[in-house]
């Protein structure tokens, strides 16, 4: 079976972010496979173990986006793509969308498609759900348990996490995922893997071996800042036992009439 | 001629999620900008009974549809239907609440109607006639201003960034159903059952949140029962120590949060996570108990109105964010605090 994954590059989530001249600045803080989309990696990975899949990652980002693919081949995924064209700067989550599902069909014969959440830069959240609506492929959004895949009937069955609990859902191949915490652990990429990754050759498409055109962007994003600084004043509570802290800590909750 | 603002009402079983009444109020606020009239779409099983209040929350207009094929969600034949009231009645902006299936539809109608999306706006401005919206990115660590050049504008708004409008229960109404043909293709994904989430006040929509962190497990007191191995004695434990979090934030209607490290260390279950990785909350008042304040979760809450911090180190940086702090140990200070808030709360 044919698995593709798409993940991004982003800064470490410790990272201190800072606005310079307009521009995000990640000071030193490295770049790094987005940590939700080592959820989608894991969860491909532990599908293609079992039914003898083939997984291609697939990101797109600047000529020297490669920590995310490099750690997603380390990790265990089959072959890497960058997608990269000068054309492509500021460009929206629906642009990306056309691109990401260009290259898709480009794979072809693809069985499930996987992503993160979202990632935890754009904090956008949409990409999966545009992606498998321009191809037409069901979509199967936070998926927190993939209960069955069968490779000859070509379906699974996932349950998905909503805000009233879990919805169980079966769909047919292609189907798009995007998998959630609660699929479970991703592993640590293998001594192996890492020496498999640092050699890997990963081939650069650009817009016009996927047969595009640079996809409209709609959404602009003129200004960015830090937000500014809350003025809090921290009261620190004393008292001579723990039941005196906490009779005077409940009268300053009281007082500050959030109750 | 007027502009058409269509709000797309979340509802599970004919209860809408609170933010869908939020965003309403966003549509509201739009109106005294640039005019016009807010339309209100609602679909699934239930959905006619949401129709109905959505009137008394002030829509004109209200569009469902509860008719069988639609009763389970499935994003396909809702986007769908959702885009074909937009094109039907030629609506320039189209808002979500940012739930799960918020945020979904938004991004599937955006490729429906040709459009971007802006998801998970805090806030809306007005310049030179476009409408600017906030929002947080790098979960909050910066914010982005943005705006879409397309029509409609699509937008999804988190919850508690607009306040809930009020309802007038004279204000009614008969919703319009909406038809459409549910295509093959859409049934390619079928939902088979539902099992029920804990029952508890969402951590997005709580007006309180009481949190705990691995602190909750290091109560030297307990003893846990001897046939118990390390980890599990430490879990053990933990979940001691998150019944005193329970208990605050059942007394005073809280949500219970967790910090990554508490999840990742299986004391409670990942729903709970509040951080860059979980949930991101504004609550007015969160409590966070033996928390020490990582950047990953300071990402998750630093928006909420009123901080506490209970926690054994006088350093932790999660007291630089406290309106009030307590350094102690939290099975000390939990249980009378517990106390003192229920006599005062009258419970």
């Amino acid at each position: 079976m044919k698995i593709v994954v798409c993940v991004k590059e982003v800064p470490d989530s410790a990272a201190k972010m800072a606005v310079e001249d307009g521009e995000v600045s990640w000071g030193d803080a490295p770049l790094v496979l987005n940590p939700w989309d080592e959820y989608a990696v894991e969860s491909a990975l532990q599908i293609s173990e079992k039914h003898n899949g083939d997984i291609t990652v697939i990101t797109v980002g600047k000529e020297a986006s490669n920590e995310a693919l490099k750690t997603a081949l380390a990790m265990g995924c089959n072959q890497a793509v960058l997608i990269s064209d000068p054309s492509l700067s500021e460009v929206d989550s629906q642009a990306i969308a056309q691109i990401l599902a260009a290259a898709i069909r480009k794979v072809g014969d693809v069985d499930l498609v996987f992503f993160g959440r979202q990632a935890i830069d754009g904090d956008m959240g949409v990409t999966s759900a545009q992606s498998a609506r321009i191809l037409g492929f069901p979509m199967l959004s936070h998926v927190s348990v993939i209960k069955n895949v069968d490779v000859d009937s070509k379906k699974i069955s996932v349950d998905r996490t909503t805000e009233e609990g879990r919805q169980s859902v079966e769909s047919g191949f292609p189907s798009v995922l995007s998998v959630s915490k609660d699929i479970g652990e991703p592993r640590y990429p293998s001594f192996m893997g890492i020496r498999k990754a640092s050699r890997a050759q990963i081939p650069v498409w650009s817009l016009s071996d996927l047969g595009l055109e640079t996809p409209n962007s709609f959404v602009k994003w003129p200004d960015i800042q830090v937000p500014p600084a809350r003025e809090i004043t921290t009261e620190m509570i004393e008292g001579d036992s723990p039941q005196d802290i906490a009779e005077k800590l409940a009268d300053k909750i009281m007082g500050e009439k959030v109750l | 001629m007027s502009e058409k603002i269509l709000v797309y009402i979340d509802q599970f079983k004919g209860k809408a999620l609170p933010t869908s009444w939020e965003a309403l109020n966003a549509a509201n606020w739009l109106v005294g900008q640039i005019g016009g009239e807010v339309l209100a779409v609602t679909v699934g099983e239930g959905s006619q009974k949401v129709a109905m209040e959505a009137f008394g929350f002030g829509c004109t207009s209200v569009f469902y549809n509860d008719q069988s094929d639609l009763s389970d969600y499935r994003a396909e034949p809702y986007a769908s239907l959702v885009s074909k009231v937009v094109e039907e009645q030629g609506c320039g902006y189209l808002l979500f609440p940012t739930t799960t299936r918020g945020r979904e539809l938004a991004a599937m109608c955006s490729i429906d109607l040709k459009t971007g999306v802006m998801p998970d706006v805090t806030a809306l401005e007005m310049e030179d006639g476009k409408v600017l919206a906030t929002r947080p990115v790098y979960a909050g660590k910066l914010l982005s201003k943005v705006y879409c050049e397309a029509t409609p504008t699509i937008i999804t708004f988190r919850a508690r960034a607009f306040t809930k409008p009020e309802f007038d229960g004279s204000r009614s109404g008969t919703p319009e159903v909406v038809e459409i043909a549910v295509d093959d293709s859409d049934n390619k994904s079928k939902v088979v059952g539902y099992s029920e989430g804990e029952v508890g006040v969402s951590l997005t929509d709580a007006g309180v949140i009481v949190s705990g962190g691995r602190g909750v497990s290091n109560n030297p007191e307990l003893t846990p029962p001897a046939d118990l191995d390390e980890k599990a004695a430490e879990i053990w434990r933990a979940q001691e120590g998150f019944k005193l979090v329970k208990e605050l934030a059942a007394v005073v209607n809280g949500a219970v949060g967790a910090s990554r490290a508490a999840v990742d260390a299986g004391y409670v279950p990942y729903s709970h996570q509040v951080g860059q990785t979980g949930k991101i909350v504004s609550p007015d008042l969160y409590i966070a108990c033996g928390i020490s304040g990582a950047i990953q979760h300071l990402a998750g809450m630093r928006t909420s109105k009123a901080i506490v911090a209970i926690n054994k180190d006088p350093d932790a940086p999660i007291f630089k964010l406290a309106r009030f702090g307590v350094v102690g140990d939290l099975y000390d200070i939990l249980p009378p605090l517990t106390d003192a808030l229920r006599n005062r709360l009258g419970k």
